[in-house]
């Protein structure tokens, strides 16, 4: 009898220190949905606010429109379809590039011995901690030597050079976890150098290459202190500069437009992260535990 | 193939060829490689080191030459043309050295492979070889390339300027640019407005590294293990929603953020905090606030990439360790410090790390949310400008490029320090020492 009675209320007290546990997480998450979210539907709010200066907008507009939408898209002096077409331009061209010299460039290393290799994954190491702004100012005098100021192309270029030491590392890393046995049985088969790079390495290392070609697409598309530099006219801006630009002079009285500018850039981007996050972890993991 | 026949038995064969005199004879390029009788071979070296010489060694010296001097005459001659001439040229001059180097030692080892009776190959084979031992380096060549114009170039280039006396009333091509030693980082650190300003901004980013990038991890280890708890439903839509600040373009929702703060008009200030408190907090116009206003958005933007990363650490810790330490009596906390926390760390240290050395430069956040301010009374930089920010600043708005470039190769410096160390700690590095 007192045994059981003893029992039971401990019982009880374990369930509901579950149930309050439980509460307790729960409203944990709860809380960092808020935070989340707040920051993200106040931009969306504003940008369907009629007025495009941000002191008399709300976050929940009382008459809310699509102008600003229909502004970006139709109004002459907008750029912004020229925008987004420059940026697609630039991370396309950049994407397939710098993907594929990484893995030429991660290929000898992981797969060659030759002299200065060590010294090269060294320097590789050293040049990438650089940060690439303190190069701005060499950078604009170069590109102003060789004509490509204020174009994609010397854009581009950056791009690509500044993404291959980082890139370069992930790759060999995942290069050296794919058996050296695979290819060397192709080499006494009769395949040449090139011919085990294209029809081995490549296809074996797709994963981590799509991870690379995904970070050099976006990067176009999150970076505007580059294009800041290199970029002179409108016409040329690419998405995250333009927009950077339309608040950077007057705060406050764009900054509707901004909002809306900005939400057709984030929610594509946003979907294809959320999308390929699971290989983008799992490629990193790999690459930093192996590499 | 020929050689491996030989060499067991080291036997010398050919007598009179004499290694030494192949390698004199390279002192002209390809020069060597005739006399070991490998005539086409010589004959492209000979041509090709011609060439480069024909068309270089004007650019080269000349180069050299203005990087000594800068320019002579001013408004006509422009220091910084001078200054990335001089450059290039060293960087060709490196490439010439290199390349002459490798050819004395090429005509040596040839010679001494002649010696032991090597048959030399004809120029087709000799090709084929060519094509086998310089393969990895045809693979760095277009990568190498473009990473030296693009990347070590314009880092000497800032070296350089270093050194020189460039700033907004002594600037190109107006004026010439003189080398002026390490006058600038003297005057960085002896005169008082530069040195009390460094110090101040220094003190600001360690503090901004160490404390926004710390309460990211905590925060996401915090919240990985909540949602990883198995009595939690609907794990993935909280995970998906907790990885959302990480999907959204950072410079759209810093931007976000600096209107969400901003004093006057801002949603924090007007909708929550002046209807509950009455009124609002000064957080872009008072350093101190500007200052816990960014650590709190960096927390929002960081905190979800190290989430994701340690619940794939967590998901994959084997349920074994827990029941063990069930059967052992141990409490949550002890489960969490000898389990978890060891796991999730050994297996995400080295992405840790470059979280603590991207917020050090975390430039976009800084700029973006305040362009660094508010201005500070007596200091060359903003109340909340850290190194790399000031840095911009002190080159595209103050046009001080000497001072600019001095505290970025201090910068420079701090970052590969720190960063050397804990690479050669890593594992990657311990590995590559057994190749």
């Amino acid at each position: 009898m007192s045994t059981q009675a003893a029992k039971k209320p401990k019982r009880m007290s374990k369930k509901r220190r579950n149930l309050l546990e439980l509460t307790g997480i729960y409203t944990v998450i709860g809380i960092m949905f808020v935070i989340i979210f707040y920051p993200l539907l106040w931009a969306f709010g504003l940008s369907l606010n009629p007025g495009s200066s941000l002191y008399g907008a709300s976050m929940i507009p009382e008459n809310w429109s699509l102008e600003h939408y229909v502004w970006l898209f139709t109004d002459p002096r907008s750029n912004y379809i020229q925008w987004y077409q420059n940026t697609l331009i630039v991370a396309f061209s950049t994407s397939i590039i710098a993907t594929f010299m990484v893995a030429l460039v991660a290929y000898a290393f992981s797969r060659y011995r030759f002299v200065g290799r060590k010294n090269g994954l060294y320097a590789f190491l050293l040049v990438q901690m650089f940060p690439v702004l303190m190069a701005m100012v060499a950078l604009y005098i170069l590109l102003n030597m060789v004509g490509l100021l204020d174009s994609l192309l010397g854009l581009i270029i950056i791009y690509v050079g500044g993404a291959i030491p980082m890139n370069a590392f992930l790759v060999k890393g995942y290069f050296d976890t794919i058996p050296r046995e695979l290819d060397e049985s192709a080499r006494i088969d009769g395949a040449g150098h090139l011919r085990v790079f294209f029809q081995i390495m490549l296809p074996l290392a797709k994963p981590i290459l799509a991870v690379v070609a995904l970070f050099n697409f976006m990067a176009p598309f999150m970076d505007f202190i580059l294009p800041r530099i290199v970029l002179r006219s409108p016409e040329n801006f690419t998405l995250a500069l333009g927009l950077f630009n339309f608040v950077n002079d007057q705060f406050a009285n764009n900054f509707t437009r901004f909002a809306a500018g900005a939400i057709l850039i984030a929610v594509p981007i946003a979907a294809v992260f959320l999308y390929l996050q699971r290989y983008l972890i799992s490629g990193l993991t790999s690459g930093a535990t192996k590499g | 193939m020929a050689t491996n026949d030989n060499q067991p038995d080291v036997k010398i064969v050919n007598e009179k060829h004499n290694p030494n005199v192949a390698a004199l004879l390279s002192i002209i390029p390809g020069l060597g490689q005739m006399y070991n009788r490998r005539w086409f071979k010589g004959a492209t070296l000979f041509i090709l080191f011609a060439a480069f010489l024909l068309v270089l060694f004007e650019f080269i010296t000349d180069g050299l030459q203005g990087l000594v001097t800068l320019g002579e005459i001013p408004r006509e001659d422009d220091s910084r043309i001078f200054l990335s001439y001089g450059i290039l040229s060293l960087i060709f001059l490196t490439f010439f050295i290199t390349f002459y180097v490798v050819n004395i030692i090429d005509a040596r080892k040839d010679a001494k492979r002649i010696q032991l009776g090597w048959t030399v190959p004809g120029i087709k084979e000799g090709f084929r070889n060519a094509w086998d031992t310089g393969f990895p380096y045809y693979l760095i060549a277009p990568g190498l390339f473009l990473l030296i114009f693009v990347v070590i170039f314009p880092l000497l280039f800032m070296v350089g300027l270093a050194f020189t006396n460039y700033n907004l009333y002594n600037a190109p091509p107006r004026n010439i640019l003189d080398w002026v030693g390490f006058d600038n980082f003297v005057r960085l650190f002896t005169i008082s407005e530069w040195r009390n300003t460094f110090f101040s901004v220094l003190s600001w980013t360690l503090i901004w590294t160490f404390v926004a990038t710390t309460l990211q991890i905590a925060l996401a280890l915090f919240l990985a293990i909540l949602v990883n708890d198995a009595r939690v439903k609907g794990k993935k839509l909280i995970r998906t929603v907790f990885i959302l600040p990480w999907a959204v373009p950072g410079f759209v929702s810093i931007i976000i953020f600096s209107a969400l703060f901003n004093d006057n008009f801002g949603a924090i200030n007007r909708d929550i905090l002046e209807p509950l408190f009455g009124s609002g907090l000064p957080w872009m116009s008072d350093p101190f606030f500007a200052k816990i206003a960014l650590i709190m958005i960096q927390v929002w933007l960081g905190f979800p990439f190290v989430f994701a990363l340690f619940t794939g650490v967590l998901q994959s810790i084997s349920s074994d360790w827990y029941e063990a330490a069930d059967i052992d009596g141990a409490n949550r906390w002890q489960k969490f410090r000898n389990i978890t926390f060891p796991h999730v760390m050994f297996a995400t240290a080295p992405l840790l790390i470059m979280q603590y050395s991207f917020n050090f430069n975390n430039f976009n956040i800084i700029y973006l949310f305040n362009q660094g301010g508010p201005p500070v009374r007596g200091q060359v930089a903003g109340g909340t400008d850290i190194l790399i920010s000031w840095v911009y600043g002190l080159t595209f708005e103050t046009q001080q490029f000497n001072m600019a470039a001095a505290i970025s190769i201090i910068l420079g410096l701090l970052v590969v320090t720190f960063a050397f160390f804990q690479f050669r700690r890593s594992r990657s590095f311990k590995e590559e020492g057994q190749i």
